[in-house]
């Protein structure tokens, strides 16, 4: 019955997502989907003063995997700068999700940081954020 | 007279395996791609052991030897489809280059603006795109078909849309999600009333029910080796002889051509013509093997196999709660597979805990994009069935999603 990906934490954050629902205003937002399997996910970031995220906001439409490390990375980045949101390393979010994932869901857990660093970069469009993350 | 699925399944040795998770695979993703028997594998690897050399050029044993039985095959899959010429069978890579052949080479002469290319919202992307590439690249128009809520075509709709502009009405026989069962020679008589030729994708056709492109009337007709118990990189190009040969060629190279000089080039004659270059003659002689297999078992009781198969796994899966299935509700009009959604979760993770399983189903939109959008989803689960599948391995699929629906609290 019991999952080694499917664990409580992961169900929990699927069906009651943090930090979910779209930010208006926000100081740059982002939004890409997943072609291979049409999961699409948008973020919404708020700077305060000193340029550190003071709110963030995720919506889209995905899998339990893409959804729950959606509510984990939005929940992680509040606080940070800029510059750390574009040093966020992959493998800090993986070891957040905690679960083990096979190649095809690598894809599905990374989509949220995908987005989260386009918009960070300011990058206008997908081609190129596809380069930046490959180089990451 | 229904299949021994006992026996049957002996012949594919990849059902011994145990995956993953250490369960017996119960393999429900024929659709995407099948299976091989042991004959197909044994023909290739004899190929390579005993006759491999290139065809259609040496004069000495081996080359000669590679060619008889390359051609052999050509006739054995004409055959099997009733061309009335294996000169009018070639041989391409898969479905999707059939496509891609006939829109470029028929469509780059014969489509100018103000001509139309009409296809339907229910077709696979390799039935798509390169009607998309060829009207954009001539100026001509494509439109679509609709559909209605269960997936049959909207034919008031075609009788509006199909017209003297139209030059080209391509569709698929039987819809790799919906499951839907088009009626061709019907659908191929309307277009040719207005002076359309037609081009029937014939992917999901042609490995589950008998075909036969004289009865259909159809001009061209594209299938993959690898959806009937084939193997991959090989694929079926069918068409009528005069189509064929006013054609220009679609790729230049060796064995495509007659004569050649430093300016220009004479064509050689069909199937040749569409064949350039060394062609893929170990999957070649594998396809012709998985003719000799499915014409075998008989195509009537692989029909009716899953016929019952889909029947069975229609009305169980429908009892699971928040279950909703694609397509038209009777087994007997469509083929044998099963795209659907279960309410509160993600096909993705339903793939993926049935893999858990031992299941093997696919997810996402099955190179149907179109289609899922105009259905308001972003993917689907898809099962589906072939000449080994049992009840008990649906018994065994519904089971586990009723884990897939706990394990998501659902019930």
């Amino acid at each position: 019955m019991s999952s080694d990906m499917y664990r409580e934490q992961i169900l929990d954050l699927y069906q009651n997502p943090l930090n979910h629902g779209e930010l208006d205003p926000h100081d740059f937002s982002y939004e890409e989907d997943n072609p291979l399997c049409g999961d699409v996910i948008r973020i919404d970031v708020r700077l305060d003063d000193h340029g550190r995220v003071s709110d963030v906001g995720w919506s889209g439409d995905g899998c339990a995997i893409s959804q729950a490390a959606a509510s984990l990375l939005t929940e992680e980045i509040k606080g940070m700068t800029v510059e750390e949101l574009k040093a966020f390393d992959k493998e800090t979010l993986l070891e957040l999700l905690g679960v083990p994932l096979s190649m095809a869901r690598v894809k599905c857990a990374l989509l949220s940081l995908k987005v989260l660093k386009a918009g960070a970069y300011g990058i206008p469009d997908p081609a190129e954020m596809r380069r930046v993350h490959n180089e990451q | 007279m229904l299949l021994d699925v006992d026996r049957v399944r002996a012949d594919f040795p990849i059902l011994q395996t145990k995956t993953g998770s250490g369960k017996p695979l119960v393999y429900l993703d024929s659709a995407a791609s099948s299976q091989k028997p042991t004959a197909v594998i044994e023909a290739m690897n004899y190929y390579y052991r005993a006759q491999n050399a290139n065809v259609h050029r040496g004069i000495h044993y081996l080359s000669e030897t590679a060619t008889n039985v390359y051609e052999e095959a050509r006739q054995k899959i004409a055959t099997f489809i009733n061309a009335p010429s294996s000169a009018e069978t070639i041989f391409v890579r898969n479905a999707t280059e059939a496509f891609n052949l006939v829109a470029m080479s028929w469509g780059r002469v014969n489509l100018q603006p103000g001509d139309e290319v009409l296809i339907t919202a229910m077709e696979h992307h390799a039935n798509i795109v390169p009607w998309q590439l060829i009207t954009e690249m001539t100026g001509a128009t494509l439109r679509h078909v609709p559909f209605t809520a269960v997936g049959e075509l909207d034919y008031d709709a075609l009788d509006q849309l199909l017209t003297e502009k139209t030059k080209l009405f391509a569709f698929t026989a039987s819809s790799n999600v919906f499951g839907t069962h088009n009626p061709v020679a019907k659908l191929v008589q309307k277009a040719h009333a207005v002076g359309a030729i037609t081009m029937i994708d014939a992917a999901q056709a042609v490995p589950h029910t008998a075909v036969d492109v004289q009865a259909w009337n159809c001009d061209f007709m594209a299938f993959s080796g690898h959806k009937m118990c084939g193997p991959t990189g090989v694929g079926i190009l069918y068409g009528k002889r005069h189509l064929l040969e006013a054609m220009p060629p679609y790729m230049g190279g060796g064995d495509m051509i007659r004569r050649v000089t430093l300016e220009k080039s004479t064509w050689n004659e069909l199937p040749y013509k569409f064949e350039a270059g060394t062609p893929a003659i170990a999957e070649g002689i594998g396809l012709g093997t998985a003719v000799d297999y499915l014409t075998e078992l008989g195509m009537e009781n692989i029909h009716a196999h899953e016929q019952t198969i889909t029947a069975y796994a229609l009305e169980a899966l429908r009892d699971i709660p928040g279950l909703t299935i694609l397509g038209p509700p009777n087994a007997a009009q469509r083929g044998g597979l099963a795209a659907f959604t279960l309410e509160g979760t993600h096909p993705h993770d339903i793939a993926q805990l049935l893999d858990e399983d031992g299941i093997a189903v696919r997810a996402g939109h099955h190179c149907a994009m179109p289609l899922h959008k105009i259905m308001g989803i972003n993917a689907t689960a898809r099962a589906s069935f072939y000449v080994h599948t049992t009840t008990a391995e649906i018994d065994k699929l519904v089971e586990s999603l009723h884990r897939v629906r706990r394990l998501f609290r659902l019930g």
